[in-house]
């Protein structure tokens, strides 16, 4: 019954996952002609730049995503459940609208001569470089993804077992302490997930860093896009570069996952939080 | 003009343009004034949909009150014309090469016919579908892309140039070195596709636009890595908001959208470069294994109606390559020295793109991506 259940997921899985990876590595190790090559893989090292900027980008708009949401979360899991769907929906309500038009949104505001320069002007301000850098990348991520960590977070703390945190305030903790040794370690799970559905979308964006990043800010995204899709057409090097940028998302979930699950091994050992 | 409006305004049309179908508008104005009904009504209750791989803005859709050629046609022949945009060649070329694309009428431009033409993605037309074809000006056949224009029939044609904002460029005798300029660092658009980029670079070099040359090739790759700290993006059809909204000072395009911009943006200016630019023919062809050929030749047809030609034109901005629509332009856009030019100029000041061989343009593609991806 239960492998019934899951064959559509399963079907599903083979021809629209599996099929694909298996040929992205085909084109990552062969040559327009289909020849067997281990060019495209060694060439990927030409970018090693554009990576690590990926990564370093894709890392900061996380944290800053996590600074913002956790608190945010907290207060929100802690408020009346009838003021909590309201304030859910506002969360939600940002993705409602194509992120194409919103990071689009982006460039109006922040252009040179843009809403926020113009503003500012009026009080003898700027006008700053705010598009076309670095920061207005982050800033995209940031808002674009932002909800996807906030709900993991949320889900997971809305459903933390009061009496403990009781418990620890009981027992003498303060409420510093008590965030920091209860509600923490509880909530690792959404963190992890969180952290995850940020973090893998903002290193694989490429329509962002391209409407927001301006002539030097090219990604990893848009570098795959452009072997694609775009003006340097070469499938099998745009597979190579998807390859090595799936090992490194791996690695990352991995190495995340490890956090996790040492968490709950320490979990199993003092048994619920440790207190 | 869809793409120059601010944010809120488009947010504000497109609620709107929700409720039209297929590319543009519901007007229903005669264009042309004596259709041949019968020829035109030949596969009416067949219910076809002809999908048609455009330039963005590069028909009279109805947009700001131009005529909506594209309703007509459906009105004439009972065909629905469902439009897609792509923003270069190359952006073509790979969605064709994709195989996702199941398109029946392309317009790409003269180099790239010729690599479809060499790769087999292009069919061949049937002439004696086509009875307009007489109105194209003999001059833009026979080209060496097409050398019997077996495979396309003429557009539009136009040159390259800086559109630049004579508010922030206060000079008028400028050449391509303009855009390596310090002055205007951070206020200089780039083309993002490796063909023109190169052109400018390699007619600054002295090269020819159509160079082979391993080392010409990263001679001019070399200097538009210089080129690059000074550029605030590399964009295609984005430079129509960037130049309207002043965002940037100096952006090469291409003469028709230069056109179109200089109508609402009376700080927009447009030089063509006499040190050479490219002039390129953008014809409309059928790709291989269209699923239909006869209605797609039928609107080839349609388009090369004088009255529909005309009306592109005179919308796009672009030169009409159709002598009988060239007879309805207007003096003052024959002599605006931006979309007709004698044949004499165009002989010793501009260049027409041709195929490169595969090893060239591999390196080509190869040397725009470390451009592009270089810090």
């Amino acid at each position: 019954m239960k492998k019934l259940a899951s064959a559509p997921y399963i079907i599903w899985m083979a021809i629209f996952i599996i099929v694909p990876l298996i040929m992205v590595a085909y084109f990552a190790f062969t040559t327009a002609d289909g020849a067997y090559t281990i060019d495209n893989i060694v060439k990927t090292g030409e970018y090693i730049p554009i990576f690590v900027k990926s990564i370093a980008l894709a890392a900061i708009a996380t944290a800053i995503c996590l600074v913002i949401a956790y608190p945010l979360a907290y207060i929100l899991a802690n408020m009346r459940t009838s003021t909590q769907s309201t304030m859910l929906m506002i969360i939600i309500l940002p993705m409602w609208i194509n992120l194409l038009l919103k990071t689009y949104a982006w460039q109006t505001l922040l252009g040179n001569n843009g809403l926020i320069n113009n503003v500012l002007g009026l009080i003898g301000l700027g006008p700053y470089k705010l598009l076309n850098t670095q920061g207005a990348v982050i800033l995209g991520m940031v808002y674009d993804l932002l909800p996807f960590m906030i709900l993991p977070l949320y889900t997971v703390m809305a459903k933390m077992d009061r009496s403990i945190l009781e418990a620890a305030e009981d027992l003498g903790c303060s409420k510093l302490q008590s965030i920091l040794k209860v509600i923490v370690p509880l909530s690792v799970p959404g963190i992890v997930s969180g952290i995850t559905m940020v973090f893998i979308p903002a290193i694989s964006t490429f329509i962002i860093s391209r409407m927001l990043g301006g002539s030097s800010n090219l990604l990893i995204g848009d570098l795959i896009e452009m072997q694609f899709l775009g003006n340097s057409y070469n499938p099998n090097l745009g597979a190579g570069i998807s390859l090595v940028l799936m090992i490194i998302v791996l690695v990352v979930m991995a190495v995340i996952s490890l956090i996790d699950s040492s968490d709950k091994e320490d979990d199993d050992g003092i048994g619920g939080a440790r207190i | 003009m869809k793409r120059h409006l601010s944010f809120i305004t488009a947010a504000a049309v497109f609620s709107a343009a929700l409720t039209l179908t297929g590319c543009g508008g519901t007007a229903d104005e005669t264009i042309v004034q004596n259709p041949d009904t019968e020829y035109y009504s030949q596969l009416k209750d067949e219910g076809i949909t002809l999908n048609f791989a455009n330039w963005g803005d590069y028909i009279s859709d109805g947009t700001d009150g131009y005529p909506d050629v594209l309703s007509e046609f459906e009105r004439l022949t009972g065909i629905t014309v469902n439009c897609t945009t792509f923003a270069t060649n190359e952006d073509l070329y790979a969605k064709m090469k994709a195989g996702a694309a199941d398109y029946d009428i392309i317009i790409p431009s003269d180099y790239m016919i010729s690599k479809m033409i060499s790769e087999d993605m292009l069919e061949k037309l049937d002439t004696a579908d086509i009875p307009n074809i007489g109105n194209t000006d003999p001059k833009y056949l026979n080209r060496e892309f097409d050398p019997e224009n077996e495979y396309s029939v003429p557009y539009f044609w136009g040159v390259t140039g800086i559109v630049y904002n004579k508010d922030l460029v206060n000079e008028e005798d400028f050449g391509w070195d303009i855009l390596w300029n310090e002055k205007y660092a951070d206020q200089i658009l780039m083309f993002d596709n490796p063909r023109d980029a190169f052109a400018v670079a390699e007619n600054m070099l002295g090269y020819s636009m159509n160079t082979e040359d391993p080392d010409e090739l990263q001679a001019a790759a070399d200097l538009l890595t210089k080129q690059k700290p000074l550029v605030q993006a590399y964009v295609m059809d984005e430079i129509f908001n960037k130049m309207s909204a002043g965002e940037a000072a100096l952006a090469p395009y291409y003469a028709g959208d230069a056109i179109m911009l200089m109508r609402d943006y009376d700080f927009l200016g447009f030089k063509v470069i006499d040190s050479g630019a490219n002039t390129f023919l953008d014809s409309m062809c059928i790709p291989k294994g269209a699923p239909n050929k006869k209605a797609a030749e039928m609107f080839i047809n349609y388009l090369l109606e004088p009255e529909v030609a005309y009306a592109n034109s005179d919308y796009v901005g672009y030169s009409t390559p159709n002598r009988k629509a060239y007879e309805m332009v207007s003096d003052e856009v024959k002599n605006n020295g931006i979309s007709y030019f004698t044949d004499d100029y165009l002989e010793t000041h501009t260049e027409t793109f041709k195929a490169l061989s595969p090893d060239a343009e591999k390196l080509m593609s190869d040397l725009w991506t470390k451009i592009r991806s270089g810090s």
